[in-house]
């Protein structure tokens, strides 16, 4: 065979293959560094601090769990939470993350380590992702092989659709759980290959894991059975099929439901029905396979038919029966929101109203999945030409969660591992075909055999191969396609030659395909290179621009570009450690309770876990009330502050009063006849200027939230940078809240809830009393001014 | 499931069904080997067992679910890892299972029979 360069003859095949082996476990060592270190842009540019909202309650509870052990951590009952309600904190998380923690620190400081739990917190999301690498290479191996595995871990690693989720301190659920979630699909690959209830075993506990880590389990629930189902009804039932499948579903269901948020919902629920469904379908089929072994085809028949309809009867029957009587819920309002995207806003505004279930927008999958978007159906493609059982689980993944990924910001992450896994099956089959050296050149070879027919492939070689080179760089353009057409199918100009010599070709050696010449390899090897480059040029610069960012401590850039920390958040929440009773009850929007909770350490009344709709219905009506209705309600919940994110001073867009009309749906959604959404706008404007209808005017949140802001620009006309208007000169009053404290940026502010007054009179009257009489006072001097002047 | 199953046909009856079944349980008799008639066994026992803990949960009481579940899963569970371990030690799939030797079936049935029945414990309640 030509070799289109030279190759070392002089190697053992064990040198190869041991050299081999120790490269790539080089490269998986370089790439899990790299993940790790990309993650580090948020502790470098910041500090070692839990990002975001939903962290800061993880690493509380994660610090219970270090501090008090694993048994007080699940009984814990929290009463600052949810005030006067509480929360039981044990029953309504998934403890894997926090118990993941809690091991780690164990066996530090077992090992006379005394790391610091934050920063194990902090830390854990970079550990765990170099442990996602490492499973997207075992996945993908088994997809293709090595090499790919190695693109595939390298893509994974910083990729910025995973790492969005995964950077040093975003101390969150989805950390560990895509580690997880990719290493049960590789498990239950293996033990699909295999037929070994070994690997079903590890799947099932990798399973088990997934379950205690992270709500989004239920997509493994559903995933496997698809892939079942849908490998049956291709007819591709196979014992191994059976023991993969019966393996993991029978210890992984009763594993997921030791959890006891789970608790018996994979036999209650819609949401786990299909598993259920397709392991009873599997027990029939397989039934059936065993008596078809036993008896003739004809006979089989008959009883198949009867069986069919005695089963689908009573499976029929027996579902409607279940859900009628309550025993099976129906599917809850997020899976609705997955399926009618206009669901939740109309039904629950709770769950609309969280931005990460916001439906994507395009630019995000080029953001975050960068040059991979594109190859991810070229992998796909490359998949059905192979069609294992093990592709059509890729496939049918693709499918799936590039449907979710539209539906769902969050979902994104569930998209990642796949492109990720079919863009290295499509660029690893292409750096195949053009590192390989051998060179197709069949007709030579024939030509030495001197059959007649080699006459004609002889005189088409001659003009074929003289032609590579010329059209080198075209065949770069297409090079998905180059990889399986026949060697000179690129040549778009020599049609002619090309259906000679495909016809010579195709009667020597039909299978024979490849590349000529080593420019050709070099180009687009290049260009390859190319691309990998920029997606790593890509990959640092969206983490470090766009996802690297605590919000807890937010930065703006000076006009000589150094970096400006704004820390208005930390600044309130520790004033209000320091300067207030330990039982004062915090009012603020649920988006804040856990960082109350966290940093503040006071009790909330709504936090970020947003079981009960009426709470924070309570407390969306008490800000979008006024003062006069809110002021009971903040009496009976026993409130003593109130807290508020105003961005309008210096821009900071994520605000209360951005944030403000989903209060007043999800106020609206329980009180529809006292807070109604159009009176807030003004002829159908969102406004907060002079043009501000009543009720908005009103409302306990504007009135918080520019209380005093126009006083701040003396006589000049008080602008909101956010909202971009004019804010009336004439600021609100409060009656009923005393302003307590507003940080350096105006970013939060916090307002004291007044105490009855102490002669009995409405605090408005005596108010109004307190200023009359200081009227009172000040009138005749400005009178006598007047005159004087 | 066998023997819910094979009951299940003979209720729709009708004599070609009948003949049918016959003709099956003569064949099963003559053509499996001993090894998987022993599995068999154990296999209808456990269903047996769990059918009884079914009718005890619909006709009586289902109070402490939990423990029912767990009785019913370790029923189940090892009704499909026998199952599996039937499938992989059959001389007829020896094709299908290539890296499944018949002495690591049986430790892959030991080994999931311990986590199931660690979850089955932990379960009970």
């Amino acid at each position: 065979m030509p070799a289109a360069y030279p190759l070392p003859t002089d190697l053992s095949p064990t040198t190869v293959a041991n050299t081999a082996s120790l490269l790539r476990i080089i490269a998986l060592a370089l790439i899990s560094s790299a993940a790790i270190a990309s993650r580090l842009f948020a502790v470098i540019n910041f500090e070692s601090i839990i990002h975001e909202f939903d962290p800061w309650f993880n690493y509380r509870a994660t610090r219970v769990l270090a501090s008090k052990g694993f048994y007080e951590f699940w009984n814990w009952f929290d009463p600052t939470a949810w005030y006067p309600l509480g929360r039981v904190v044990g029953g309504t998380i998934y403890p894997g993350l926090m118990a993941t923690s809690g091991v780690i620190y164990n066996i530090l400081h077992a090992l006379n380590l005394p790391v610091d739990i934050r920063n194990i917190c902090v830390l854990l999301a970079p550990g765990f992702s170099a442990f996602t690498a490492w499973a997207t290479y075992m996945f993908t191996k088994e997809m293709k092989d090595e090499s790919a595995g190695l693109l595939a871990a390298a893509f994974i690693g910083i990729v910025p659709g995973y790492i969005s989720r995964s950077v040093a301190g975003s101390y969150d659920n989805e950390a560990i759980a895509i580690f997880l979630l990719m290493f049960t699909f590789f498990a239950w690959i293996k033990a699909l290959k295999q037929g070994s209830a070994f690997w079903g075993t590890i799947a099932a506990v990798f399973y088990f894991y997934m379950v205690a880590a992270w709500g989004g389990y239920a997509f493994i629930t559903n995933m496997i059975p698809l892939h079942v189902l849908v490998l049956m009804l291709m007819g591709r039932f196979t014992s191994r099929l059976y023991v993969a499948y019966s393996s993991w579903y029978a210890i992984g269901t009763l594993a997921s439901m030791q959890v006891p948020f789970v608790g018996f919902q994979p036999v209650r629920t819609s949401e786990h029905m299909a598993a259920l469904g397709v392991f009873g379908l599997l027990q029939i089929v397989a039934f059936g396979q065993l008596v078809r072994a036993h008896v003739s085809s004809k006979q089989f028949q008959g009883l198949l038919f009867a069986a069919v309809v005695f089963t689908g009867a009573i499976g029929f029957f027996g579902i409607v029966g279940l859900t009628y009587k309550g025993w099976i819920a129906p599917w809850t309002g997020r899976f609705y929101s997955l399926w009618d995207t206009g669901y939740a806003k109309k039904y629950i505004p709770i769950i609309a109203s969280v931005s990460e279930h916001q439906p994507t927008a395009w630019p995000s999958f080029f953001m975050d999945l960068h040059f991979l978007i594109f190859l991810f159906p070229a992998g796909v493609v490359m998949c059905f030409r192979t069609l294992r059982d093990e592709h059509i689980f890729v496939i049918i993944y693709a499918v799936v969660a590039s449907y979710f990924a539209g539906v769902m910001v969050r979902l994104m992450l569930t998209l990642t591992p796949v492109v990720c896994v079919s863009a290295a099956v499509a660029l690893s089959s292409l750096m195949d075909a053009y590192l390989d050296p051998t060179e197709p050149e069949v007709e030579d070879e024939k030509k030495e055999s001197s059959t007649p027919a080699s006459v004609v492939a002889k005189s088409s070689t001659s003009t074929t191969t003289p032609a590579t080179p010329a059209t080198g760089k075209k065949s770069k353009k297409s090079k998905d396609k180059e990889t399986s057409a026949p060697a000179g199918g690129v040549l778009g100009e020599l049609v002619s030659n090309v259906a000679s010599s495909a016809v010579a070709a195709n009667s020597a050696a039909p299978t024979q395909k490849g590349i000529f010449g080593l420019d050709t390899r070099v180009v687009v090897l290049l260009n390859t290179i190319g691309m990998l480059l920029f997606f790593v040029v890509h990959c640092t610069w969206v983490t470090s621009n766009a996802y690297s960012s605590p919000s807890v401590v937010l930065s703006s850039t000076n006009s000589d570009g150094s970096q400006h920390i704004i820390d208005d958040f930390r600044e309130a929440y520790y004033w209000l450690r320091q300067n207030t009773a330990e039982d004062a009850v915090v009012m603020s929007w649920w988006d804040y309770g856990y960082q109350i909770a966290g940093m503040a350490d006071r009790p909330t009344l709504v936090d970020n876990n947003t079981w009960n709709n009426t709470h924070i219905a309570t407390v969306g009506k008490a800000m979008s009330s006024p003062e006069e209705i809110a002021y009971p309600i903040l009496r009976k919940h026993d409130v003593s502050y109130v807290l508020v994110i105003f961005g309008g001073l210096i821009g900071y867009s994520g605000d209360d009063i951005n944030k403000f009309l989903w209060m007043v749906r999800i106020a609206q959604g329980v009180w529809p006849d006292e807070i109604q959404e159009p009176n807030y706008f003004n002829r159908g404007e969102y406004r907060v200027d002079s043009e501000a209808s009543p009720a908005m005017r009103d409302c306990l949140m504007y009135k918080m939230s520019y209380y005093r802001f126009a006083e701040l620009f003396g006589s000049q006309q008080a602008v909101d940078r956010v909202r971009g208007q004019q804010v009336p000169a004439q600021g609100p009053t409060l009656d009923y809240l005393d302003e307590a404290f507003t940080s350096e940026n105006w970013i939060v502010r916090i307002y004291e809830v007044k105490k009855d007054d102490v002669l009995g009179r409405d605090l408005k009257i005596a108010n109004a009393f307190d200023q009359g009489k200081k009227r009172k006072r000040t009138k005749p001097t400005s009178r006598r001014k007047a005159i004087s002047a | 499931m066998a023997g819910p199953k094979s009951s299940s046909k003979s209720s729709s009856a009708s004599s070609e069904t009948s003949a049918a079944i016959a003709t099956l349980w003569k064949s099963y008799l003559d053509e499996t080997p001993d090894r998987l008639k022993f599995i068999d066994a154990f296999l209808s026992f456990i269903v047996l067992s769990g059918v009884l803990q079914f009718a005890y949960c619909v006709l009586v009481t289902n109070y402490p679910f939990n423990a029912f579940l767990a009785g019913f899963a370790s029923s189940v569970g090892q009704f499909v890892l026998t199952a599996s371990l039937r499938a992989q030690v059959n001389p007829e799939n020896r094709s299908e299972f290539k890296d499944v030797s018949p002495e690591r079936a049986f430790a892959d049935f030991a080994l999931g029979s311990i986590v199931l029945h660690f979850f089955v414990f932990n379960f009970l309640g």
